[in-house]
């Protein structure tokens, strides 16, 4: 696959501490701080100098709801933010998808923009797949017990091929087993409006994904996107479930004192 | 005439299927059987991913040329003493049809399986003429007795068990002793072989489909696994095909080549049980035939689809896959997507044939997850085209208030830094300062399509952008 190629060429290419600008994503940065904060910490354990330029969202929400004006107009604005980087990282397939894949078709009618949209998609990365593919990142030195089981998210998985990546690294941790479950790579019903628009198909496949998180036997579960997480968690909740949800990046990181996805600081007297 | 359409009414459709215990248990069976049996088959070929490149060129290619193709084609059919019938809508399809019934005064059609019949909704339109229609495709048999539209585009029953079959045959073959053991699938297939086999001799016509049309020499293929198809097109003395534009391709080579593609990703078998070619009528000598070949091709909106953003979804060979491995169409089955076409294909395809204002739903109701075009084996770009649709009814403001509104109170923000972050600091305060002590809220104003099925995860307050400039200063 192209992606293949891409990791090999920017592995090479790439300076030794790289200036990475962190796309923190506007889930991560409105619910769940966190996350940014572990996605930080894991860049510079990596070597990586991190900075966290002005911005909003990648235009997503906008652009698969048709609106292409809107989608193009906050496109614009994440290009000229995010210009000048070694890197752009963001902690999440989708919005990393978003950029990667979908910007340069943004722009394709547009010479001047379109040159700026993909040279902003060919160094702009998920997470892991950035921490494993470019910084060559083989273990972090994290721990964590748990019994875990991974999502594969559709965006990260289908248009960036991140499957390996955060698994590899899963690995690493201490006192972490990683048990898979059954469809691991099928949509956890969340894609983005869709879950709203059309709730109840949504709950539908949201309730097969918890039926095999529990199967799996697993009392965490880990992937790599806020947004499934959010929708996962949410069901678990409402079932009663008691699996613990959480960001990969903040296994990886080790930062696992906040309490998990959906779960009170200080729980209910 | 087409056939009827419940599209608008899709979310009604789909709340009425996801009540149905009968209908999830038939699609859990999609669920575990399709995609198993494409992942191994596909696994046994290391060529197998070259073949989608090559089978989507040759689709392109073809689609590029299709004039020449066509009337290359039309020259080989009638070369070889067939006769062919350009149809620009569903009405003129059906009209040549029943003009060559008439004229050989046919009473019974036995009919292969063509999605393009459920188009054009032939069937009606034979029964008004007072010729009766008979499905010998097991599962089209099956749904015609029952009055339904396939709800997959290769296994038209797939939405019933085996105890609603046997109802039907009870209720439909009353000839035969009410006492008989049905109680096997085995037994059900034996009875509809019997009850079939004396329509198949019994027909004036036979009626099929056409997977492909070769410009090349003028043949049209059908890939079946029942034999019904080679039956239906043998037997009688007039053999119709019903065809659609986009089915024709170069050459013979061409053909082997997207046959390596289609039943490995339809049903994962490496072929078809049956592939059969025909060109024109028996000739003198042959020991078997039909009199008269006839192909109708049909076009119902299909050139308007070529040069447009649409022009790769007529790539499309009708495997399935991408139904197949769509979460949505696991969830409320074909029948909600309330026309013949359901599944992904169907999402990008309706929209074109009957109006995005009919349709609108079905390129919306999708994650976006991908699956289909992962597998498609002519690699037709599914959500990129579904989008496209969006896009459209986003311009031409056929899309919910609500979501306009939303995206346009979010996108405000979205392009205004400043006011963004000034703004989203207040709210997640506010919601994590509601949601501190319970962590999760089962229900939240404005967010009840989200709350009604799922708590909604409280944030933990404050944005990552405050906290960093708090830490970090401005960098």
């Amino acid at each position: 696959m192209a992606t293949v190629l891409l990791d090999t060429q920017s592995a090479k290419t790439r300076p030794v501490r790289p200036r990475v600008a962190l796309f923190v994503t506007c889930l991560v940065d409105l619910m769940r701080p966190s996350i940014g904060f572990a996605a930080v910490k894991l860049l510079e354990d990596a070597g990586c100098v991190v900075e966290v330029p002005s911005q909003t969202c990648c235009g997503q929400p906008a652009f698969n709801s048709g609106d292409r004006a809107t989608a193009t107009a906050i496109a614009a604005r994440t290009i000229d933010a995010f210009a000048g980087y070694d890197y752009v990282v963001a902690p999440s397939g989708s919005c990393a998808g978003m950029i990667k894949a979908h910007y340069p078709e943004l722009f394709a009618g547009d010479p001047n923009l379109a040159r700026k949209a993909d040279a902003l998609a060919q160094r702009t990365w998920e997470l892991t797949s950035f921490l494993v593919d470019v910084m060559g990142v083989t273990a972090v030195a994290a721990k964590v017990e748990a019994t875990a089981t991974y999502h594969d998210s559709c965006s990260g998985l289908r248009e960036l091929g991140v499957k390996r990546q955060p698994r590899q690294l899963l690995a690493s941790v201490e006192g972490l087993t990683l048990t898979e479950m059954n469809e691991n790579e099928v949509c956890c019903g969340f894609g983005g409006t869709f879950s709203v628009k059309y709730g109840e198909i949504s709950d539908s496949i949201v309730g097969k994904k918890t039926g095999n998180v529990a199967a799996s036997g697993a009392h965490m579960l880990l992937a790599g996107d806020l947004g499934c997480l959010m929708n996962m968690a949410g069901k678990l909740s409402r079932e009663g479930k008691a699996v613990e949800v959480r960001h990969v990046a903040e296994v990886l990181a080790g930062m696992t004192d906040e309490p998990p996805i959906g779960v009170a600081r200080q729980p209910a007297a | 005439m087409t056939a009827h359409v419940t599209s608008p009414q899709f979310k009604q459709n789909a709340t009425k299927a996801l009540a149905d215990d009968q209908l999830q248990k038939a699609m859990s069976n999609v669920r575990q059987g399709f995609i198993d049996k494409r992942a191994a088959v596909a696994a046994k070929l290391p060529e197998f991913e070259a073949l989608r490149d090559s089978a989507r060129d040759i689709k392109n290619h073809a689609l590029q040329n299709l004039d020449l193709y066509l009337e290359r084609w039309e020259e080989k059919v009638t070369a070889a003493g067939g006769q062919v019938h350009w149809a620009r809508t569903a009405d003129e399809a059906c009209g040549a049809v029943l003009d060559i019934c008439r004229r050989v005064g046919a009473k019974t059609v036995t009919k292969g399986k063509s999605m393009i019949s459920e188009e054009i909704a032939l069937n009606a339109a034979l029964e008004t003429a007072g010729i009766t229609p008979v499905e010998t495709d097991l599962g089209e048999y099956i749904i015609q007795l029952r009055g339904e539209l396939p709800s997959h585009i290769i296994a038209p029953a797939v939405h019933l068990n085996a105890t609603q079959v046997e109802s039907d045959f009870r209720r439909v073959h009353t000839h035969l002793d009410p006492q008989r053991d049905l109680s096997q699938p085995v037994q059900l297939l034996t009875e509809a072989r019997g009850v079939l086999r004396d329509k198949f001799l019994s027909a004036d016509v036979g009626i099929t489909g056409a997977n492909f049309l070769i410009a090349e020499t003028g043949t049209s293929v059908i890939v079946t696994n029942e034999g019904n198809g080679d039956l239906t097109q043998i037997l009688p003395r007039i053999h119709i095909v019903i065809a659609s534009i986009e089915k024709v391709v170069p050459t013979l080579e061409d053909v082997s080549q997207i046959l390596r593609v289609l039943a490995r990703s339809a049903t994962g078998q490496e072929m078809s049980v049956y592939t059969t070619f025909s060109t024109g009528p028996r000739r003198p000598g042959d020991p078997d035939g039909p009199e008269e070949y006839h192909v109708i091709v049909l076009d119902n909106g299909r050139s308007a689809m070529l040069g447009t953003a649409f022009q790769d979804m007529l790539r499309c060979i009708r495997c399935g896959a991408c139904m197949n491995h769509c979460p949505v169409y696991h969830a409320v089955g074909g029948h909600a997507y309330g026309w013949v076409y359901p599944g992904p294909m169907g999402a990008v395809l309706s929209p074109s044939l009957i109006g995005v204002d009919k349709a609108g739903h079905l390129p919306n109701a999708s994650t976006f997850c991908g699956r289909c075009e992962s597998v498609c084996p002519v690699r037709i770009p599914l959500p990129k085209m579904m989008r496209h649709w969006r896009e459209r009814e986003f311009e031409r403001h056929l899309s919910p208030a609500t979501v306009r509104s939303g995206i346009a109170f979010w996108g405000f923000f979205a392009k205004r830094p400043a006011l963004y972050r000034l703004a989203t600091r207040a709210a997640m305060g506010a919601l994590a300062w509601f949601g501190r002590r319970k962590g999760a809220f089962k229900s939240l104003p404005l967010a009840g399509c989200w709350t009604q099925y799922r708590d909604f995860p409280a944030p933990q307050g404050g944005t990552f952008q405050a906290q960093w400039k708090a830490k970090r200063g401005g960098r």
